[in-house]
């Protein structure tokens, strides 16, 4: 069996970015964007199980899931679309600014991101308020008096469960951002290395993306019943 | 054969084991061959804890009348037995223990892509076998291991939640352990190491590792609705909202039917380097055992619901279901039938470890075969939930995954020691697990097909010769279990050096020292040929480094 030595190591790639178990930085971007992706992947199928359960009791239910989509805020989740949608257009950005070496603008936009997204937990927050102060939350206070109790109950539960996990996962991606950005404040990243920018993204995105699935299955789908 | 020994070989002067010494230097290790020896450790310790619910069962079981043990406790003896066996002992085992230790090896990579994620699934699995026994101090959970709703969410008093907190910070474990495993297999792989020149171990950790990326998050999501509810008092799989309790049970086996597959694939990749390696053959088919790999992962996701044919399903689906779990026996079958292929005409010696991949071959065809039984609708409802079910589940879980673990754990510990074990002694060993384990389980067919139910704790006379057969079977096959432990653990110590092919076996792993340097290779191997090259010379597999 023939022999080849190692790949030589570059002074650029050696200063503390490169992980002693990969031969060069392309490799380790690729490792890390690729480990990413496999994550998304299982993230889906985490909230995976809960659409299914949903999908399942709205096919059963449709008049109560209906019903109880009415008792949610239209006008503040749709805000929060805007907002959550214009953090993944700052985030794309701080990843270009990142890519073209502009450590002012990355900084700027990570900001930025991490503002929308504390202004979306904030309005969840009031929503979640008015929830309580409604009696419409399952198990720890619910005093709905309309058709469908039970069923209702169950919806509001999804609801809970659904834009919890949501919330939890922003909260991950604020703090995520956070390091980025102290990292990118001591000057970390350049248009040579930038890969955990772009696998924060990644994860931004996906933040991004689940809402907005999760908007119209549980603030719309009242709309014309 | 005999081993290629020399009377010259020797343990290299530094390899992994030597380069430092301490605890602070294992806790913090991010080699993946130290982590892989945490695992070990870890996994041994609870399989034998999983090993001693099962004595107390088999004990009971003696005789007919419940005298040992009252029926709560039962419940909880095989409630803990299937969780630790299943989460804790049977997912991580090969993944967690040979998969981490030689992947990079095989691929000719210096560690896994994320070295310190890998100690953190170390220490998240850790930290939730630490919860799983605290729970069986504290006084144990009784669901059984499936937690079927609304038993588990309303009406248990035993300790639910606490279980499932350890079974869900374990699966975060497994799930770093597949995304590692993904990421290493594309893009770390040795120079000319193409895909089809991969050994078929690679492939069988690359396949397991989808099914735990894909499988694991389902069952996190669903046994936390489980949790919640208990603690909330309401739930998704409450009636009393109109939820549906059958929703748990799809939810539920859509995880823990392709968990099978979690834990016999990574065998099946032990098996094909052992037959090879022994019969000194190139496989038989290699692509078509690549693939059968690839079609058994995604196929087992749909076939989830032939656990349920009597929980309430519409018969349409019911027929699908049955279909469909008959066809995941066909690429089953065409690795059977290869393995067997490539006995044909090779020159096949009997180590220890060709002793345990002949009888996986074995115990997994008949298991596999009762598991066509149970996939047909009408002989299913006639043996659901009796002992035919257990002894079809162990011989896969048994006679499949552990047999191929210990098999893998002797052909592989002079790497990973640079040891050679007592060869006398594995090979009596291996005869004691294979006897102790069909007397434990071929009469649980015969009483199951009879009628005998499980999770029973007594049962009518009739039955008592059979289950004497199969709780003697259990002190044999115990006996098999703790002998290896004994003589492995001497070994380590005590043991010849094995040198770095003591097996005259090809692969890249066999081609550094044993016990490997920290960084695998002193320079990354070059890869020119396919992965069993057996046919070629014997010369040019003694070679090495």
């Amino acid at each position: 069996m023939h022999m080849r030595s190692r790949r030589r190591i570059s002074k650029v790639e050696a200063d503390g970015a490169l992980a002693e178990q990969f031969d060069d930085l392309a490799q380790q971007h690729e490792a890390a964007s690729l480990g990413m992706w496999v994550f998304l992947v299982t993230e889906i199928l985490f909230f995976g199980g809960l659409f299914a359960g949903y999908t399942v009791y709205r096919a059963s239910y449709p008049e109560a899931f209906g019903e109880a989509s009415h008792h949610l805020d239209r006008l503040l989740g749709s805000m929060n679309t805007a907002v959550l949608i214009s953090s993944s257009l700052t985030m794309a950005l701080a990843v270009h600014s990142a890519q073209e070496g502009r450590r002012r603008a990355l900084i700027v936009c990570l900001l930025i991101t991490m503002a929308l997204g504390a202004v979306f937990l904030g309005i969840k927050g009031t929503e979640y308020a008015h929830k309580f102060t409604e009696r419409l939350v399952p198990g720890l206070d619910f005093g709905y008096d309309g058709p469908y109790p039970g069923q209702v109950e169950l919806f509001m539960l999804f609801y809970f469960i659904m834009t919890g996990l949501h919330a939890l996962h922003l909260v991950v991606g604020l703090g995520l951002l956070g390091v980025l950005a102290v990292l990118a404040w001591c000057g970390h990243f350049s248009a040579a290395y930038y890969a955990p920018l772009e696998t924060g993204g990644l994860y931004w995105h996906f933040i991004d993306i689940v809402w907005i699935f999760l908007f119209p299955l549980l603030y719309l789908i009242g709309t014309h019943s | 054969m005999s081993p290629i020994m020399s009377p010259t070989v020797t343990i290299p002067h530094e390899h992994y084991l030597n380069v430092s010494y301490g605890v602070k230097s294992w806790l913090f290790t991010t080699d993946h061959k130290r982590i892989a020896l945490l695992y070990l450790t870890t996994i041994t310790l609870l399989f034998f804890v999983g090993g001693a619910a099962a004595v107390l069962m088999r004990l009971e079981l003696l005789t007919p009348p419940g005298d040992l043990v009252q029926s709560e406790t039962y419940n909880k003896l095989f409630t803990i037995h299937g969780v630790i066996m299943i989460f804790f002992f049977l997912i991580p085992s090969i993944p967690a223990v040979l998969g981490n230790f030689l992947i990079p090896l095989m691929i000719g990579a210096r560690d896994l892509a994320f070295p310190r994620l890998n100690l953190a699934s170390w220490y998240l699995f850790t930290l939730g076998s630490i919860c799983t026994i605290v729970v069986v101090v504290m006084g144990g959970v009784d669901t059984g291991w499936t937690f079927y709703t609304p038993y588990s969410s309303t009406y248990t008093n035993s300790f639910v939640v606490p279980t499932i907190v350890g079974i869900f910070v374990a699966g975060f474990s497994s799930i770093l352990t597949g995304l590692n495993f993904i990421v290493t297999i594309h893009t770390m792989r040795a120079p000319g190491l193409t895909w089809f020149r991969l050994p078929l171990f690679v492939w069988a950790h690359y396949a397991t590792s989808v099914i735990i990326i894909l499988g694991t998050p389902v069952i996190a999501i669903t046994l936390s609705l489980v949790a919640l509810e208990r603690l909330i008092g309401v739930g998704i799989f409450d009636p009393a909202l109109g939820g549906d309790p059958i929703l748990f049970q799809h939810l539920f086996w859509f995880y823990s039917h392709p968990a099978v597959y979690i834990m016999v694939l990574p065998a099946m990749g032990v098996v094909s380097e052992l037959i090879t390696a022994f019969a000194r053959k190139r496989i038989f088919g290699y692509d078509f055992m690549a693939f059968s790999l690839i079609a058994i992962a995604v196929i087992s996701f749909f076939v989830w619901a032939h656990h349920m044919f009597v929980s309430g399903m519409s018969v349409y689906a019911s027929l699908i279901f049955s279909f469909l779990s008959m066809v995941v026996a066909i690429p089953s079958a065409v690795k059977v039938f290869n393995w067997t292929a490539t006995l044909y005409k090779g020159s096949i010696s009997y180590e220890s470890p060709m002793l345990y991949g002949l009888g996986f071959i074995g115990l997994f065809t008949i298991g596999g075969l009762t598991g066509i039984f149970l996939a047909s609708l009408g002989l299913d409802i006639h043996v659901t939930d009796t002992y035919f079910v257990i002894a079809h589940f162990h011989y896969i879980m048994v006679g499949g995954s552990v047999i191929g673990y210990l098999g893998g754990m002797h052909y592989w510990f002079p790497k990973i020691t640079g040891r050679m074990y007592p060869e006398g002694w594995a090979k009596f060993s291996a005869l004691l697990i294979f006897a102790g384990f069909n007397l434990t389980f071929f009469p649980q067919f015969l009483l199951g097909y009879l009628g005998m139910p499980r999770r029973y704790h007594f049962y009518p006379e009739e039955f008592q010769v059979l289950n004497v057969m199969s709780s003697a079977g259990a002190s044999i096959l115990g006996l098999g279990y703790v002998v290896p432990l004994i003589y492995l653990i001497w070994a380590m110590r005590y043991g010849a050096p094995a040198g770095p092919n003591p097996w005259g076996a090809t692969g890249l792993e066999w081609q550094t020292s044993s016990p490997p340097p920290t960084h695998n290779f002193e320079v990354t191997p070059v890869v020119t040929q396919e992965a069993y090259a057996y046919a070629e010379s014997t010369e040019d597999i003694k070679g090495g480094s």
